[in-house]
């Protein structure tokens, strides 16, 4: 702690030392003369900051497997970190080369965190779509001669090892894509039907309908969704054995009923603004129906903001299902999926200087959690920047 | 000012109101489980004359409005009913401690938890401001950008990916701090700290960087006014412009965001307590859960409503409280 503050005090005496360097070298130039002393210390601590980064990498790669172990995390993060840029910058010069006028447009003007989004995204609808045909096992499959609790990296050809009664974890984590990502996709089209039609509805019908639908809303959205969502689950668990249906399906209900009152506000929110427009008045003059309305002349003109809801609700219902699971109420079991195994595997973190690669494999479940809704994000950030127009 | 105090009754009511309505609807929940209390209490090996003895102990057999209005009496007078586990613990080792009752185990829970919250909010809340007013004055610079994206991966990873990665950090890897947080009654005021920081930490890393944003554009927005560029041309520094003359004006979003952010950290809390086995209401919530204490979920469930309620209340109000125009009607 005292080391902290004094590298920090020792960093603004250098800044300033490099401020008034650069003064006296260059002269006075405008550069260096109009540079706050905030700016100058930015400079210094970044270039700390990468140095020390620099500097954990050589220890990552040290011989000695102790210092190795240390650092091991900060390495892979690092390279993780080096390998995403790298591909998401090529990426981005693909899409500008490849494919027709339109998209090479939108690949142009795209910046770095959003072509990082897309392509990660990709990757996963590509694992989600085949993980049956990627994964070398299944995921229910106990592997006859092998050993259970094999750990992680001794045995070539299971290399994140097998779990307890002899799976085989690597099988397991892509199929996790499948079950978590799949469910989730699921969950936010079921929720994204039932507000949207609702929303829609109250925004052209009005009156009485719109009132008992939104007061209805205000009230289930006064319950933090998270606890709402145990509550109900709790009181799934004991029907879902009696009726003969997977917990899961009640999952996938709850959680679409809670997200739909997101949507169901937005929606209406939309189209009241779009309800109001002179074409939809002309439509009418014209004597068209409610459907034409909704499905002609207001979901076109609602696109926009409705796709980057869909993206942010995706997260959303991603991570209340992994939250679920990692509290053992979500996605059961055989099935594999990345909550449930961050919660089973956790413990493992505590042996991460002796064993690294076994601690690894918590930490890539909930990092594969992570960095999907990170992609998602990034690209709807970047959609939203894009349609408000904003520059500043 | 009367017409302001007019609104935030109204505001008042209405909260009030939808405190009724969702006490309602969790009461109606419950009550769609099949089969009841006092069968969940016996077991599958209970004989009818006990299940009827329960069901009149616990007034069971009175029609749900009665038992309604019971329920709801009995928690406006602190009384949360009766823990099915305890219960059935107590019975079974046929000693009854008192603390049978949802009350008893709510209390010191709750008082955790309101430390952990108030750690998580004296730690996060000048951090976010500061860092969202230097990342409104070096907008688009390096550090905006790189806050950006930091804020942004933080919001979207899941609770328990940024309490492990703290552990791994500052846990296992460098022992500065402890990775579990086991609280207890009398424990030194410093020790509890240190206990409790690294969940503290977790939660603030959450909540910092939807704070920081939302100061950060709520700065912006108001850059552009002609007060802050006559300021500008003034000659006055950039930070001094944005400090003294944009801050004031944008602190009632702030203030409105920091409830609402505190109104989350009702939620992250669950997760987070279970990660690290913070004696919470949160971990006593998903193991009733488990065990389908219905009581207790019921009386938790209130608990963390009417929290956001009144949070979310406190928001709208402050912010009633902060816009000028309606402070001083013409």
């Amino acid at each position: 702690m005292i080391w902290f503050v004094a590298a920090l005090l020792g960093m603004a005496a250098i800044a300033w030392v490099f401020r008034f360097a650069g003064q006296t070298v260059t002269g006075n130039a405008p550069r260096f003369r109009d540079m706050p002393y905030g700016v100058a210390y930015g400079y210094v601590l970044g270039t700390v900051v990468v140095l020390w980064l620099a500097w954990a990498y050589m220890q990552g790669r040290s011989e000695d497997t102790a210092i190795a172990n240390k650092f091991f995390f900060l390495r892979i993060a690092i390279e993780g970190f080096i390998i995403f840029a790298i591909a998401a910058w090529l990426f981005r010069i693909l899409g500008r080369t490849v494919g027709t006028a339109w998209s090479r447009k939108m690949f142009r003007s795209m910046p770095l965190t959003a072509s990082f989004g897309i392509l990660t995204i990709l990757i996963y609808a590509v694992l989600t779509v085949f993980s049956g045909l990627i994964a070398p096992h299944g995921q229910e499959e106990i592997l006859q001669g092998v050993a259970a609790n094999v750990p992680a990296g001794t045995d070539p050809n299971y290399p994140f090892g097998t779990d307890q009664i002899g799976r085989d974890m690597l099988s397991r984590l892509i199929y996790g894509a499948q079950n978590t990502v799949g469910i989730a996709f699921l969950t936010t089209v079921l929720a994204f039907l039932l507000g949207g039609t609702l929303g829609f509805t109250a925004a052209v019908f009005g009156g009485w309908l719109d009132q008992i639908l939104s007061r209805a809303v205000d009230v289930l959205m006064a319950i933090p969704s998270l606890i709402f969502a145990l509550l109900l689950m709790t009181i799934a668990s004991v029907w879902a054995p009696q009726l003969g249906i997977p917990l899961t399906v009640f999952m996938i209900l709850i959680i679409a009923i809670i997200d739909s009152t997101r949507v169901f506000r937005l929606t209406r929110a939309v189209g009241q603004t779009i309800v109001v427009m002179d074409y939809i008045e002309a439509a009418k003059l014209r004597g068209e129906g409610h459907g034409y309305l909704v499905f002609k002349e207001i979901l076109p003109n609602a696109t926009a903001p409705l796709l980057a809801e869909f993206g942010l609700r995706f997260c959303f219902v991603f991570l209340t299902i992994a939250a679920l699971s990692f509290l053992g109420v979500g996605i059961q079991p055989p099935l594999a999926d990345w909550g449930t195994m961050v919660r089973d595997l956790g413990n493992l973190i505590a042996f991460a200087e002796y064993a690294p690669l076994a601690a690894s494999v918590p930490l890539l479940a909930a990092g594969a959690i992570a960095l999907l809704t990170v992609a998602v994000n990034f690209v709807v950030d970047w959609m939203l920047h894009k349609s408000s127009g904003l520059k500043e | 000012m009367g017409n302001v105090l007019t609104i935030i009754l109204q505001r008042l009511a209405l909260g009030a109101l939808t405190l009724l309505i969702v006490s309602i609807v969790i009461f109606v929940a419950v009550n769609l489980l099949p089969g009841d209390f006092a069968q969940n209490i016996l077991g599958q090996g209970a004989t009818p004359d006990a299940v009827a003895s329960i069901r009149r102990d616990l007034g069971l057999d009175q029609p749900p409005l009665t038992r309604y209005f019971d329920w709801l009496g009995g928690v406006l007078q602190g009384d949360l009913g009766t823990s099915f586990a305890q219960a059935n613990f107590a019975s079974f080792t046929g000693t009854d401690s008192g603390a049978t009752t949802v009350a008893a185990q709510i209390a010191p829970r709750f008082a955790n938890t309101m430390f952990l919250a108030m750690v998580t909010a004296i730690i996060a809340v000048p951090l976010s401001i500061t860092l969202g007013v230097l990342a409104a004055l070096y907008r688009n610079s390096v550090f905006d950008r790189a806050a950006n994206i930091t804020t942004l991966s933080s919001i979207s990873s899941p609770e328990f990916f940024l309490a492990y990665i703290l552990i791994l950090f500052l846990a296992v890897l460098n022992p500065i701090l402890p990775s579990l947080s086991n609280i207890y009654e009398g424990m030194a005021f410093s020790e509890r700290l240190q206990k409790s920081l690294l969940p503290a930490l977790t939660l603030t890393l959450v909540v910092t960087a939807h704070m920081m944003r939302m100061t950060r554009a709520a700065i912006i927005n108001l850059l552009a006014s002609p007060y802050i560029e006559m300021a500008r041309l003034k000659g006055l520094s950039p930070m001094r412009v944005i400090v003294k003359h944009a801050l004031p004006n944008a602190l009632a979003p702030i203030i409105n965001v920091i409830a609402l952010n505190l109104a989350y950290l009702i939620t992250g809390v669950v997760v987070v307590e279970v990660v690290f086995v913070y004696p919470g209401i949160g971990q006593l919530f998903v193991d009733s859960v488990k065990i389908r204490d219905i009581p207790v979920v019921q009386a938790c469930c209130l608990i963390f409503a009417t929290a956001y309620i009144l949070l979310n209340l406190t928001a709208d109000i402050m912010s009633i409280l902060s816009n000028p125009r309606l402070r001083h009607p013409k």
